[in-house]
């Protein structure tokens, strides 16, 4: 790889953040659409959670991924430190494929 | 100003450190892979300082690995970057108003820093979180990848720590409060349902795109009377 492929998704990827931050600051919103917003951020955030969690590439993860996801959320449900929520997450994991689960 | 040490309460320093810590290790294992790809040891770590996108990055050197031509790989790349629009859309407050403060805090919006400052109440806290959980990434991302690149095939597979459960669990703990919030559960359930039902079809990021089209099932008016619309106030 060359660096013009590399600065042409750098700039691109900076112009979506920048952008974005920008126009919330130019444009006037009404109360309804900065709610609607935030409600888009939360899902978009939940739709990542969901296919990072279930998907690989186009294909099912397999079951150690989303165990180990479901070990995080409820932990984090039960108002668990975010340590222990990360640390738990990614041993479940680790473990179940050590155990051969894939 | 209040400094962002001391808004932050320890408990959210140590989580934001833990992610950091994860984004170390899974930054090394892009710099690996991106050596062992045959890309010089500038290319991956010039490109985590510039792009800053993980999930772009691992997109760009496989598709370049496999054979696939840059172009193909920087569309991928800025596909699956284009959520960052409606980020800095929904978030823009808590980058700041002067224009070094938006250059920089715009290149540290990622998914976790937008998650972070979600996940707080007040602006003050939304901002330090922001901050406190980009600036951390932005460090121990770029660490990672620049010793990953270095020792080559350490870290040759993440997955066997379990790593990439990480990413959506701590998304995962930081969305749940919010869903409790009125009206976000429902657009939020069906845009996952639209996301995942697509993903085996589409590029990937667009899925996650289509996610946005689960905002129809936002309620009208969040059972207020008529009146709040004209004074511009919702419940």
């Amino acid at each position: 790889m060359t660096i013009v492929p590399i600065l042409v998704l750098a700039l691109g990827t900076f112009a979506f953040r920048f952008g974005g931050t920008l126009l919330r600051d130019r444009i006037t919103l009404s109360p309804r659409v900065r709610d609607l917003l935030a409600t888009g951020a939360i899902v978009l955030l939940v739709a990542l959670v969901a296919t990072s969690t279930l998907t690989k590439g186009h294909a099912f993860a397999g079951w150690s991924l989303p165990a180990g996801v479901a070990v995080g959320g409820l932990l984090a449900w039960r108002k668990a430190p975010f340590v222990v929520v990360v640390v738990a997450a990614a041993a479940t994991t680790a473990l179940l494929r050590l155990a051969g689960v894939a | 100003m209040r400094s962002i040490w001391r808004t932050l309460d320890p408990g959210l320093w140590r989580g934001v450190l833990a992610i950091a810590a994860a984004a170390a290790v899974n930054g090394a294992s892009f710099g690996a892979i991106a050596v062992a790809a045959g890309n010089p040891l500038w290319v991956p770590v010039a490109m985590s300082v510039l792009v800053f996108a993980g999930g772009s990055q691992y997109m760009a050197v496989g598709v370049v690995a496999s054979g696939g031509s840059p172009i193909a790989a920087v569309i991928g790349g800025l596909v699956l970057n284009a959520r960052h629009l409606p980020f800095g859309l929904a978030i823009g407050d808590v980058v700041g108003k002067s224009l070094p403060a938006r250059l920089v805090g715009s290149h540290l919006l990622v998914d976790e820093s937008v998650a972070f400052a979600m996940a707080q109440k007040d602006p003050e806290r939304a901002k330090a979180a922001y901050w406190a959980c980009g600036g951390s990434l932005f460090v121990a991302w770029n660490l990672g990848v620049f010793g990953g690149a270095l020792a080559g095939s350490l870290v040759s597979d993440p997955n066997a720590l379990g790593l990439d459960a990480v990413f959506p669990a701590v998304m995962l703990a930081l969305v749940l409060p919010a869903l409790k919030e009125a009206g976000k559960l429902r657009p939020a359930l069906l845009g996952a349902a639209i996301a995942l039902a697509t993903t085996p079809f589409l590029p990937p990021g667009v899925p996650v795109l289509l996610a946005l089209l689960g905002l129809v099932a936002v309620p009208r008016r969040t059972g207020t009377p008529e009146t709040t619309d004209a004074t511009g106030v919702t419940a």
